[in-house]
């Protein structure tokens, strides 16, 4: 079955992988911008990832077949640095309107600081400023459900704010109910411990509907798995699901989502 | 889920994962007293036996239970 991973840091993997995926039926990747898993030296380190995004990997995702899109933003990790913060912010213009950006992502809040809300504050008018689609990385653990609730302040807080323009991502028991019922979209990880299991994904399914729900890898440099996906739909037939439903998630759900972008072809 | 599936049939396709994670914890509860000294004051040990008490009770939603149990609280007055 053809399916989206649309979420997943393909910077972080081997070409090995986007080979597994291609087999496995993988065409089109979402790749957000992150935190690299150290905080970069300066501002020209921000505007070389932004170019490997966008130039480097929809090439190497080509030779798959896969076709690639990415977001950029500031992560919600190195946000808590407001002067790299500033100047990220005034860096994205010259890269939002290249032909592979969906929108402005993956931004949201790491442990709730007052720095990390003052960025986020400022990535989302941007965001608004320009009709930019939207995607945003919720915390981990114990500050997930804190953290999501602040991001859905702050989104409330601007009537601009087009729900069905915004995915809230990593989405787990606490958060999925409130994300759906408030209108956005729902991103759902899946990863071996932290995040949502593609079993637990699939108890979504079945008590939310499919509607707004998407899945993915969000697969990068720890642990974590690029064949996430595969293995949600084969959860969800194991569990007596039609190729109907399960393409609706995996694969119209992100088409409809990415379809709102004026970059998606 | 598709209506077809009943609870008995769900029971027997999970028995075995559920029992052998329930083991796990058991099990990783054990290592935990076998160490030295005593965690039991530890604020995460408080979470863990009230992730316990919810998985003993009926009733559905328990993973959000337990997600919330093992959340921080989100005040609706935090930009004040």
């Amino acid at each position: 079955m053809q399916f989206f991973d649309p979420h997943i840091h393909m910077a972080s993997r081997t070409t090995d992988d986007l080979q597994a995926m291609a087999l496995a039926g993988c065409v089109v990747v979402g790749e957000p911008a992150f935190w690299a898993g150290f905080d970069r030296s300066g501002l020209d380190s921000f505007r070389d990832y932004f170019r490997q995004l966008t130039e480097w990997e929809p090439k190497r995702a080509a030779n798959y077949g896969i076709r690639h899109y990415c977001w950029l933003g500031m992560n919600a990790k190195e946000a808590e640095n407001r002067a790299m913060s500033c100047q990220v912010l005034a860096l994205l213009p010259e890269f939002l309107d290249r032909p592979n950006v969906l929108g402005v992502g993956e931004i949201g809040l790491n442990k709730c600081t007052r720095n990390e809300v003052a960025t986020l504050a400022e990535l989302i008018k941007l965001a608004l400023d320009r009709g930019e689609q939207m995607l945003f990385h919720t915390p981990h653990l114990e500050e997930k459900y804190r953290g999501t609730r602040m991001i859905l302040d702050l989104l409330h807080a601007d009537s601009r704010t087009d729900r069905s323009r915004v995915c809230i991502d990593h989405c787990e028991e606490q958060t999925v109910r409130v994300v759906l019922d408030e209108g956005y979209w729902a991103g759902v990880t899946l990863y071996p411990t932290t995040k949502a299991t593609p079993e637990r994904a699939v108890d979504f399914i079945e008590r939310f509907g499919p509607e707004r729900i998407m899945v993915n890898s969000s697969a990068d440099w720890g642990p974590s798995d690029p064949m996430a996906v595969p293995k949600f739909i084969f959860q969800m037939r194991r569990r007596g699901h039609n190729d109907e439903e399960i393409r609706r998630v995996v694969y119209e759900n992100p088409l409809e989502f990415f379809n709102q972008s004026r970059n998606f072809q | 889920m598709p209506h077809t599936v009943t609870a008995a049939q769900v029971l027997d396709r999970e028995f075995l994962t559920i029992r052998c994670k329930l083991l796990e914890v058991a099990a990783a509860l054990d290592r935990i007293e076998r160490g030295q000294g005593s965690a039991a004051s530890d604020p995460r040990m408080e979470k863990i036996r009230a992730t316990l008490a919810v998985l003993g009770k009926d009733g559905g939603q328990r993973a959000e239970q337990l997600q919330l149990i093992f959340s921080l609280p989100y005040e609706p007055a935090w930009r004040a």
